[in-house]
């Protein structure tokens, strides 16, 4: 043991030399994955603060949280469930049924949204520190989580009311979030790193979630598609999460397996892809954003 | 331990360029346009001129080294800094680092203002790169450098701004590095933080610590580095002594620290008109002589009517010190395709240091048109007007020496 050089950083904790090299890069590479691991710290800050932001900033912080599926599943359950008097599976009000539709499909639209904004959202510190940028977008889903565990209590409580019977398969849900976080992450990365870019991909960002809406049964059963749209619909990734989350929540009996395969093949590829994108585009993000 | 022979070398810089592309065509900052540009003409590359803000810089910097690197706005100096942090990326060449790398580039960046003091030092911690241990560690410290211990669990939207900036430093004072890239920061708080976070700074730069530091103020420099790097349009133009290297840096000013007209369509404005060529006179004045700049307009697009110029004077610290629009002396200017005009500031007389100016260029009341923000460096010299007093005291204190007379 020979301490011939005065470390500058003698601290309690013992530190590794560490060389850092900077080259010129312009794909994916691998070692952009390693870099976002180093920093999980950050992404650990990164999600608390979005949490501590989102439940402590407004008053209305956690009722805003709450009354968006309420209102969404109201407006569906008046304008489907009412006017256009589509069915909902029996035993269940179409109200109940409706707000794990959407329940599913916030955990996937607010995944992509929130993804796909936070870069840009974060400009100042992309122009001034140096950290694996993924991060951002993927710290997100921490918030998204909360929310989605916030509004599935409030779901249980009103399958307990409305006296739906609840089944083990509740448990699984947390399995169906990280579905649906898979299905929003990788299209919410490529739309961070265009945002950059690109200004009015913000505002095809909503027009797109729109679509989404309405290309997945959130308002509708999946097994009342007409047959021959069924297995073009199917390679929407969001049918399998919806159909995963009734059968967890609702017991419904029926479930499209295919659905399912779809969604988890199509949300791991995607994610996959997308961080591949997102890293081979960061890069730039302090020279253009 | 095998890494005893390279641990000499703390920094290395090999070849480094970075070039930006400029599009001198239409700039797509719309998705749509992008996509019409594409199916209008699939096989047209934009037209694009690049412009190098490094070219081919190389050098080595050792263990415990405080190297200063200097040069006038537009030198390459930030570039070089943002290459170095990893903000972006090199063009061409590499860098190698040994140890672990630290920046104190803007401080508080990432604060976020509904966030308690607390919590915006944790946050700020892990955006530097600390460990959650090291700010454990080192949050007493951090409290009470910052001086704000009593207000840890009041948002930070409370706070006064030297509240928030003093805290900020803190954070960022206290990361623990081995290599530590510093552009100037320290012009934050008021003058008693200031010279605490000066000191702060010289302590950090003689703990064995290797520093890199850019600044356009040479006496910074001077104060806490041996060697100095000076840069010119991208290219180091002197590396060695602090002495040798601020002679140098004079003479750079000297032989025209103007910016290029590439980089004056870059800037923010309207930009019908830009300034193309702001000079002082001299790279240095005394304390009581007229401060005199030679200016050049160029008109890049029509443009009706007058317009009005502010030069605004800036000290090394970021603190203005006089405001000089035409307004104020009923003057305005009627288009030119170029105009060549002086301006000269008589009083206040400035203190020793260096001054930059920021000029602007602006349609009374509707919009500025050319925002030239750091054009033009001179200095005012350490003689003193007063007849054998050389001595500091006199100038250290006060803001700015004053036109007075005693009867």
């Amino acid at each position: 043991m020979t301490i011939d050089t005065p470390k500058p950083t003698t601290g309690h904790e013992q530190r590794v030399a560490r060389t850092v090299v900077i080259r010129p890069r312009r794909s994916a590479s691998l070692a952009a994955i390693t870099e976002i691991y180093e920093f999980r710290q950050l992404f650990v800050r990164f999600a608390k603060r979005d949490i501590i932001l989102r439940y402590r900033q407004t008053a209305l912080g956690v009722v805003w949280v709450i009354l968006q599926p309420l209102l969404g599943a109201g407006v569906l359950s008046f304008v489907f469930g009412s006017v256009a008097n589509l069915p909902a599976p029996a035993g269940i009000p179409y109200f109940v049924f409706a707000y794990f539709g959407f329940l599913g499909f916030g955990a996937m639209s607010g995944t992509f949204t929130k993804a796909a904004e936070s870069v840009r959202a974060n400009a100042a510190m992309v122009t001034k520190i140096f950290f694996p940028r993924a991060i951002l977008p993927m710290a997100t889903c921490g918030s998204t989580a909360v929310d989605f565990a916030v509004s599935l209590g409030l779901g249980i409580i009103l399958l307990l009311v409305t006296g739906v019977a609840l089944t083990p398969r509740i448990l699984l849900t947390p399995l169906v979030f990280l579905m649906a976080l898979l299905v929003g992450l990788g299209p919410g990365l490529v739309a961070a790193a265009l945002m950059v870019r690109y200004r009015d991909v913000q505002y095809i960002v909503p027009v797109g979630v729109q679509m989404f809406l309405f290309a997945s049964p959130v308002a509708y059963q999946f097994s009342t598609v007409p047959g021959s749209v069924r297995p073009w619909l199917r390679l929407n990734p969001g049918v399998g999460v919806l159909e995963a989350i009734r059968w967890c929540a609702l017991g419904t009996s029926e479930i499209d397996r295919v659905a399912v395969v779809v969604s988890l093949a199509v949300g791991l590829v995607g994610a996959v892809a997308g961080l591949a994108y997102f890293t081979s585009k960061e890069q730039g993000f302090a020279d253009v954003i | 331990m095998s890494s005893k022979a390279s641990s000499s070398k703390s920094i290395e810089v090999q070849g480094l360029s970075k070039s930006y592309r400029i599009s001198s065509g239409v700039d797509t900052r719309s998705a749509a346009e992008a996509i019409v540009l594409g199916f209008k003409s699939p096989f047209q590359r934009s037209k694009n001129t690049t412009f190098n803000a490094l070219s081919d810089v190389s050098f080595d910097v050792k263990q415990g080294e405080a190297v200063g690197v200097i040069g006038h706005n537009g030198a390459g100096k930030s570039t070089l800094l943002k290459v170095l942090t990893r903000i972006t990326r090199p063009t061409t060449g590499q860098v190698i680092m040994h140890g672990r790398v630290g920046s104190l580039l803007e401080v508080g960046t990432g604060f976020h203002s509904e966030l308690t003091g607390r919590e915006n030092i944790h946050l700020n911690g892990a955006i530097l790169g600390m460990r959650p241990a090291e700010i454990k560690g080192a949050f007493d410290d951090i409290v009470e450098f910052a001086g704000v211990s009593a207000f840890l669990d009041t948002p930070v939207k409370r706070y006064s701004s030297g509240m928030t900036v003093r805290l900020a430093f803190s954070v960022a004072a206290h990361l623990r590095c081995d290599v530590l890239l510093v552009d100037e920061v320290l012009a934050v708080g008021d003058a008693n933080f200031q010279s605490r976070s000066r000191d702060k700074m010289s302590s950090l730069t003689h703990d064995g610590r290797t520093v890199l530091l850019v600044s356009h103020s040479m006496e910074y420099v001077n104060s806490l580095c041996e060697r100095t790097i000076v840069m010119d349009q991208g290219r180091i133009s002197f590396d060695g002594p602090v002495r040798e290297g601020t002679q140098k840096y004079l003479e750079v000013l000297r032989n025209g620290s103007s910016q290029s007209e590439a980089m004056a369509v870059r800037r923010p404005g309207t930009g019908e008109m830009r300034f193309v060529n702001v000079k002082p006179r001299k790279p240095g004045f005394t304390a009581a002589e007229p401060k005199v700049i030679d200016f050049e307009v160029e008109q890049f697009a029509p443009y009706e009517g007058e317009y009005i110029i502010s030069f605004h004077i800036i000290d090394d610290s970021g603190q203005p010190v006089a405001h000089c629009d035409s307004r104020v002396l009923g003057k305005s200017f009627t288009a030119h395709s170029r105009l060549q005009g002086m301006f000269s500031l008589k009083t206040p007389w400035l203190k020793p240091g260096s001054y930059y100016i920021n000029a602007f260029l602006a349609r009374p009341r509707v919009a500025v048109v050319d925002e030239a923000v750091r054009v033009g460096e001179f200095h005012v010299d350490p003689v003193l007007p007063y007849a054998e007093s050389h001595d500091a005291e006199l100038y250290s204190g006060a803001p700015v020496l004053s036109d007075f007379d005693f009867v």
